[in-house]
């Protein structure tokens, strides 16, 4: 659990971050959103001391993250940013290396880790682990920056615009892994990002900032029937929030009992998702079959509009 | 990202410069008394030199100086203050100067000590670092060394040096500088001009030919590491024997030893920085400038010269600064092989130990080089805006 | 290509080497350049004696220019240092305008004639390649990797030795090359102030209107500089890896 508390970063004059406050649950995704210079990268470096806050201060699971050397601290939690920032002169293995050989781990317990790494990021050892970053795609370089993060079992990861350089395929598939991986591992992550629907679509909580404040910190849903602030509105988007609450929802979630004869959606497909295939074929309900075959329920285009609405 | 840490109280450069700058006049000679040009000096400290007035006004000028050094965070009064402090020790070397020669004496000779030098490259350190943190604009900075010059030339010329060790050198060989600095000039200008002359059309030609530029440039390089004095002396073979062989080229002043060989090898020295930065300044113009002259009916040649070459300008001309440079300081060995310039005083004050001799020619060799640097880095600066 | 280069290299380094041992194996070579039966090799010191002596008055002014150097591209490109970053990057480039000749002339009246006031002046000119390339390197390191660096827990001190340092290490090195290379052709204008080495040769020559002594002098040096540059070349790719920066 991270604690934020009024937490503020002031240069001269100009201040950054103005008193935010903010608690991230264990095992979770919060996307913070703003402009530019909405403070909202400030607040993230500020959490692993990147930057040192003028005022409050950050408790990582009750412990004060004053109370050890930045560095040391650092060493705790992943930290991943935009154009991935890899050791050019270091192989694949050696970046993914980096944290658990300042901690001293063993040789051979860093060896099994790396593996354990490239497996999970489909990265073929035998090609990759000896490659220099250049030789890699931008995914792939990515993917490592992800690796690299997650090298020392960090139970906290800090993510600054990871897939702003990413072309929008490489960036959507990118986006999954990071879900799955999130699950897999069960760590607490804090991503910062300026695109919205990135933001809900991993953000179990997302955060608004604007001009250094947060304006409302929540459940994405509720930041789309609730808005704090005509910013919040403005930022979640007026002319398609009802698309946007629609993809919140999962065809799984909204199925209702019964069956018919449409055509066949996944059951992890958005709302949006089967709103638009129905649309398509000109359909007005649709089946829900999971991927085993075994029908889930239904969905109709009425039932599906009614969750559109707040 | 890392901003820079506020400025402390006291400005570190300044406690350096004022700490060497104190250390200096405490413990080292202002000037030395010398008996005659070649006999080492009997050191004399600032306040054994001055009349007391004037060694009082100069403490307190430098006393000033220092302690805005330390304390004063405007960049325009610091430099201000190192100006100021460069006039008073100038001043005050030339008031020892007069204070220390005997009337009608030219045996004696009064020659700046460690003192006056240390003080001077603190306070050209404290002016430099002032400058460039105002960092002005490339035609002021222009006018700001011509009005330098013209204020140094005005004392030299109302003779406000006229007793200190080099002026006397400059006295006794006054017509012989004149003629050894215009061949100085010659020589670096004129070989810069052959190498413009041929390694601009090269290097247009390794820009179309790119199967040409490894071997041209390779060879170029492997030439850049023959030292000077060393190429200079093979020629004089080669030449020599042209000389000998063909008469109207010994009347052409194509001979071994003398300006030829001196001529040639600045030559050849300045043709890789131009050929590289041709290639280079070409490679730079992008493509679809080119493209759209062509697409406008532009011939071949017309592309070249109002298109790419335009465009390259900024970069070839950073080839022509470091070429003149270069030919400015290698000039100097020239006089080794009789080819001249302000590098016959350098060595012949070498071969003398006579200092003030070597300083006669070096600091006018130091002077031109620094002010070609500064005019056409200006330059490039203005072409580079231009085209922004 | 490469093969021919090895060939080249090799041939160098046995013209070089062949010389400096049996010099009087060339004297028909150099014979027909001197007149009136002047002796075609030089004769007044042992060439071996004196490249070698060249070579290390040459490493010792670059190893100490080297470490000040670095040190120094080190020192202002901390937070610390940063308030002479402007200062010293201005006086790289004054420093360049000076001529070496001017820096060896300046020299003498403070140490005297010998090695000393040659070892000053190469010392001097050859920190100014360094220095700035160092300055360089370090700062051109992508700031992506040095804030990865920071945030994945490097000490200062860490991030300097196994991040800066590697990606600004083929600069300084060819700093390092381009110093050398300048500084064997600084060190025989050193001649001219008693230093020992090679261009007591050439001097001799130009004294003595002896072409032979000034070819075999000036061919010695550019062969000298020459190897120095490719051969440090060729140990720094063996040992670094290549790095691409963009």
């Amino acid at each position: 659990m991270i604690t934020v508390e009024n937490l503020s970063k002031r240069y001269g004059n100009t201040t950054v971050v103005d008193g935010v406050s903010l608690t991230v649950e264990r095992n979770s995704i919060t996307a913070i959103v703003g402009t530019s210079g909405s403070g909202k990268s400030t607040l993230l470096r500020m959490i692993n001391r990147l930057v040192e806050p003028s005022s409050g201060r950050v408790l990582i699971d009750g412990r004060d993250t004053r109370d050890e050397p930045a560095y040391l601290l650092r060493r705790h939690i992943g930290y991943v940013i935009q154009g991935n920032g890899l050791f050019p002169h270091r192989t694949v293995a050696e970046n993914i290396a980096t944290v658990p050989r300042l901690l001293g781990w063993e040789a051979r317990r860093i060896e099994a880790r790396v593996a354990e790494l490239l497996e999970v990021f489909a990265l073929d050892p035998a090609s990759y682990a000896h490659a220099l970053p250049h030789q890699l795609s931008g995914g792939q370089q990515q993917r490592v920056g992800v690796a690299r993060a997650l090298a020392a079992e960090p139970m906290v990861l800090l993510m600054d615009e990871p897939f702003g350089a990413l072309d929008p395929i490489i960036r959507a598939k990118a986006q999954d892994d990071l879900l799955d991986i999130q699950r897999r591992f069960g760590m607490t992550v804090v991503l910062v990002t300026h695109d919205m629907d990135e933001a809900f679509r991993l953000g179990t909580q997302v955060a608004v900032m604007s001009g250094g404040r947060l304006l409302q910190y929540d459940r994405p849903a509720v930041l789309l029937t609730q808005p704090a602030d005509p910013f919040v509105a403005r930022m979640t988007g007026l002319a398609d929030r009802a698309m946007r609450l629609l993809s919140l929802v999962t065809a799984g979630e909204a199925a209702l009992p019964g069956t018919c004869d449409g055509p066949a959606v996944p059951p992890t497909a958005t709302l949006r998702e089967v709103l638009s295939e129905l649309l398509w074929r000109g359909a007005d309900s649709a089946r829900v079959v999971d991927a085993e075959g075994r029908v889930r329920g239904q969905l109709t285009v009425g039932a599906i509009l009614a969750r559109g609405r707040p | 990202m890392t901003r820079a840490p506020p400025r402390s109280r006291v400005d570190p450069l300044g406690a350096v410069l004022v700490a060497a700058g104190a250390a200096a006049v405490l413990f080292l000679p202002f000037v030395l008394l010398k008996a005659n040009r070649i006999l080492p000096g009997d050191p004399r400290s600032f306040a054994q030199v001055l009349p007391p007035w004037a060694a009082l006004g100069c403490t307190a000028l430098l006393g000033v100086t220092g302690v805005g050094a330390l304390w004063i965070a405007s960049a325009r009064a610091r430099l201000a203050l190192a100006l100021g402090g460069v006039v008073a020790v100038a001043l005050a070397a030339a008031a020892a100067g007069d204070a220390l020669t005997p009337p009608g004496d030219s045996v004696v000779r009064i020659a700046p000590g460690g003192a006056f030098w240390v003080l001077l490259v603190c306070l050209g350190l404290l002016a430099t670092d002032a400058a460039t943190r105002l960092k002005p604009k490339p035609a002021l900075r222009v006018l700001f060394l011509a009005g330098s010059l013209a204020v140094a030339g005005l004392a030299l010329a109302h003779g406000i040096f006229d007793h200190l060790s080099v002026m006397r050198e400059y006295a006794v060989n006054a017509a012989r500088f004149a003629h050894e600095a215009r061949r100085h000039l010659a020589l670096a200008f004129g070989s810069l001009a052959a190498a413009a002359l041929v390694g601009l059309p090269l290097g247009v030609l390794c820009h179309r030919l790119p199967r040409l530029r490894p071997g041209v440039l390779a060879t170029l390089n492997v030439i850049q590491t023959i030292p000077a004095i060393a190429l200079f002396g093979i020629l004089m073979a080669p030449l020599g024997a042209l000389a000998a062989a063909v008469p109207f080229a010994d009347r052409l002043g194509i001979r071994g030893v003398g300006a030829a060989p001196a001529v040639v090898a600045l030559f050849l020295y300045s043709l890789l920085p131009i050929v590289a930065n041709t290639v280079a300044g070409l490679k730079r113009v992008s493509r679809a400038a080119v493209e759209a002259a062509h697409g406008m009916g532009m011939t071949g040649w017309q592309v070249l010269t109002k298109v790419e070459l335009i465009l390259a300008l900024p970069v070839i001309l950073t080839g022509v600064r470091v070429v003149l440079v270069q030919n400015i300081g290698m000039v100097t060995v020239a006089a080794l092989i009789g080819g001249g310039g302000l590098g016959a005083f350098v060595f012949q004050g070498i071969g003398q130990t006579a200092i003030d001799l070597v300083l006669l020619g070096a600091i006018p060799i130091v002077t031109l080089a620094f002010s070609a640097a500064l005019v056409l880095d200006a330059l490039v600066e203005i072409l580079d805006r231009v085209k922004a | 290509m490469p093969r021919a280069v090895t060939v080249l290299r090799l041939a160098a380094l046995a013209l070089l080497v062949g010389f400096l041992v049996t010099p009087q194996s060339f004297a028909p070579l150099f014979a027909p350049l001197t007149q009136y039966g002047a002796p075609p090799i030089y004769d007044q010191g042992n060439l071996l004696t004196l490249a070698l002596a060249q070579l290390a008055t040459v490493c010792l002014a670059a190893v100490a220019s080297s470490i000040v150097a670095v040190a120094l591209g080190i020192l202002v490109t901390r937070p610390s240092g940063a308030q002479f970053l402007p200062l010293s990057r201005t006086l790289v480039n004054i420093g360049q305008t000076f001529p070496p000749v001017a820096v060896l002339a300046v020299a003498v009246p403070l140490v005297g004639f010998g090695e000393k006031p040659t070892l000053i002046a190469l010392f001097a000119y050859g920190l100014l390649p360094i220095f700035e390339n160092t300055l360089v390197g370090l700062r051109t390191c992508p700031p992506a990797v040095l804030e990865a660096a920071s945030g994945m827990g490097m000490s200062a001190r860490q991030r300097l030795l196994s991040v800066e340092l590697p990606l600004a290490m083929p600069l300084i090195l060819e700093g390092i090359r381009l110093s050398l290379v300048i500084n064997v052709g600084t060190a025989t204008i050193g001649s001219t102030v008693a230093a020992k080495g090679l261009g007591e040769v050439i001097i001799a020559g130009l004294l003595s209107s002896n072409t032979a002594f000034i070819l075999q002098g000036g061919l010695l040096t550019g062969l000298m500089a020459i190897l120095l540059y490719d051969g440090l070349a060729t140990l720094e790719r063996r040992l670094l890896r290549p790095v691409t920066l963009d």
